[in-house]
C-alpha cells in the first residue's frame, strides 16, 4: 500500500534515523519557528541546505520526499497567485518556499522517527495525555481509512472505472464507513475497561 | 458445574424498530465452549454485545454470579473477554505491546504489572516477536492473534469470539483452533465456519430470528438446520449424478 510508505521509512536506519527523537522534534520546532518569523532569502536558502544535508544523511529517495512535501503546495498556490496579482512577487514565491520546505521537514521527520518514539516524547514533555491519544489514533485509522478508499477505488474501477459525478457519493460512503469504524472502535474500547480517559 | 453466564428472557429493539432479540435464554458454564449458529442478522453480535455490557435490553443477565447493570457493566468488562469480527476496530495503539497492555492499563494496573500482562498474553499466542510492530504491518492471522492477547492480558473467565476465522486462511485457523483449545476459559463462538466448530465447542445454539431456535450438540444442529455449506465439487457432483 503506498500509503504505508512513510510509516516504513521511519523504520529504517542511518544516522538521522538513529538520533533521538527529542532532539528531532527540537530541530522540527527550530526550523519551522525560523521559517515562519523570518521568512527572508538568507533564512530559506540557509534551512533548504540544512533540510538538504539531513535528507541525504537519512538514505531516503530525494524525490520520493520532494513530492510528499509538494501535497502542501495547491492550499498555498491560491494565496500566493492572490499575492502576485496584488503585486507582491517577491512575498508570493516566499510564501510558497516557505510552506514547501516546512511540509518537506515535517515530512523528513515523520519518514526517520517512528510514531511511536516522537508521541513517547511529547509524553514525557507533559504534553496532555488525551491529545497525544487523539494524535496516536488519527494516525493509526488514517491507514484503515486510506485503505478503505483505496478498496472502494478498485471496487469502482472494477465495474468500469471512476467517475467524477459518482465522486461525491463515494466520498459520503467513504465517510458513512469511516463513521461506522469509529463506532466499532469505540466499542473495543469499552470492551477493554475503557471509561473516557486514557490512563 | 459453575454457571458463568445466565440469560433469561433477553430482548433488544434498535432504535431503527428492528427487534433484534427476542426473548433469549442462554447459560454458559465454566471451562465449556458453545458456538453459536444462525443466519445473518439473527441476532448472534446483538446477544454477545449484551454479555459485555455494550448494548442494554430487557431481561436478566448475570455474569459470574453478578447481575449486569451499569454500574456492574467495569466489573464484568474485567471477566468477559470480547474479541471482534474486525480486528482494525480492536488494534488501535501505535505498537502491539501498547495495544495488549491497553486493557489491564484501564483496569488501573501499576506499569511493571501491565507489561507483564501483556508479554504473558502475546507469549500466549505465540506473537512476542511482533512486540514493538505497528498493528497494521501484521497479516489478518496475526492481527486476530493480537486481539486475542489484547483480551488475554485482562484475564477474563469468559471469552467470545464474533467470527474469528472471518479472513483467515486455512493454516491460520488451524492454529487458531489450536490456540483456543488450550485457553482453559469458557468460551462462546460466533461462527459460520461449522468445522471450526467442530473442532472446539462441544455445544451449539442456533439463533433464528432472535430467538433461540434449537440447542444440543454441534453435529445435531448442523444436521436438525440444514447448517452445512456445500463446496462447488460436491455441487458438481451432486449435479453430475443427478443426470
Amino acid at each position: 500500500m503506498h500509503h504505508r510508505v512513510i510509516d516504513q521509512w521511519s523504520r529504517g536506519v542511518s544516522p538521522l534515523h538513529a538520533l533521538s527523537a527529542g532532539v528531532k522534534l527540537a530541530a522540527l520546532l527550530g526550523i519551522l519557528i525560523a521559517i515562519s518569523a523570518a521568512p527572508t532569502y538568507p533564512t530559506i536558502i540557509t534551512a533548504s541546505g540544512l533540510l538538504t544535508i539531513a535528507a541525504m544523511v537519512s538514505g531516503l529517495p530525494f524525490t520520493g520526499l520532494l513530492s510528499r512535501a509538494a501535497f502542501v503546495l495547491p492550499f498555498t498556490a491560491i494565496f500566493a497567485l492572490l499575492t502576485w496579482w496584488s503585486g507582491d512577487p517577491e512575498r508570493a514565491l516566499l510564501l510558497v518556499a516557505k510552506s514547501f520546505l516546512s511540509g518537506f521537514a515535517a515530512v523528513l521527520f515523520a519518514a526517520t522517527t517512528p510514531l511511536a518514539a516522537w508521541t513517547n516524547t511529547l509524553r514525557r514533555c507533559r504534553f496532555p495525555s488525551t491529545l497525544v491519544t487523539v494524535i496516536e489514533f488519527l494516525y493509526r485509522y488514517l491507514f484503515v481509512v486510506a485503505q478503505q478508499a483505496e478498496t472502494m477505488r478498485w471496487a469502482a474501477r472494477g465495474r468500469g472505472g471512476f467517475r467524477f459525478d459518482a465522486a461525491g457519493g463515494a466520498v459520503g460512503a467513504l465517510f458513512a464507513r469511516s463513521w461506522q469504524r469509529a463506532d466499532g472502535i469505540h466499542r473495543a474500547m469499552l470492551a477493554r475497561g475503557f471509561q473516557g480517559t486514557p490512563k | 458445574m459453575t454457571r458463568v453466564v445466565d440469560v433469561r428472557g433477553l430482548r433488544y429493539r434498535y432504535a431503527d424498530g428492528t427487534q433484534a432479540l427476542n426473548g433469549i435464554d442462554f447459560h454458559l458454564d465454566a471451562g465449556e465452549c458453545v458456538a453459536l449458529f444462525g443466519a445473518n442478522g439473527s441476532g448472534k453480535t446483538t446477544f454477545v454485545l449484551h454479555l459485555n455490557g455494550l448494548l442494554e435490553g430487557e431481561g436478566h443477565i448475570e455474569v459470574c454470579g453478578l447481575p449486569l447493570s451499569r454500574a456492574t457493566a467495569d466489573q464484568i468488562r474485567a471477566k468477559v473477554g470480547l474479541v471482534f469480527q474486525d480486528s482494525d476496530d480492536q488494534l488501535f495503539m501505535p505498537t502491539v505491546l501498547e495495544d495488549v497492555a491497553f486493557g489491564p492499563r484501564n483496569l488501573g494496573l501499576a506499569p511493571p504489572e501491565t507489561e507483564t500482562r501483556a508479554r504473558l498474553a502475546l507469549e500466549q499466542v505465540g506473537m512476542t516477536h511482533a512486540i514493538q510492530k505497528a498493528p497494521y504491518h501484521l497479516s489478518a492471522g496475526e492481527k486476530r492473534r493480537v486481539a486475542i492477547a489484547g483480551v488475554l492480558a485482562m484475564q477474563p473467565e469468559i471469552l467470545i469470539l464474533d467470527e474469528p476465522t472471518t479472513s483467515l486462511d486455512p493454516p491460520a485457523q488451524r492454529d487458531l483452533a489450536e490456540l483456543l483449545a488450550n485457553l482453559p476459559q469458557a468460551k462462546l463462538l460466533v461462527t459460520h465456519d461449522t468445522q471450526f466448530a467442530e473442532a472446539l465447542a462441544t455445544r451449539a445454539v442456533f439463533f433464528e430470528r432472535g430467538r433461540v431456535a434449537g440447542e444440543g450438540s454441534v453435529d445435531d444442529i448442523i444436521h436438525r438446520f440444514h447448517w452445512q455449506a456445500h463446496s462447488p465439487r460436491s455441487v458438481s457432483l451432486d449435479r453430475r449424478s443427478a443426470k
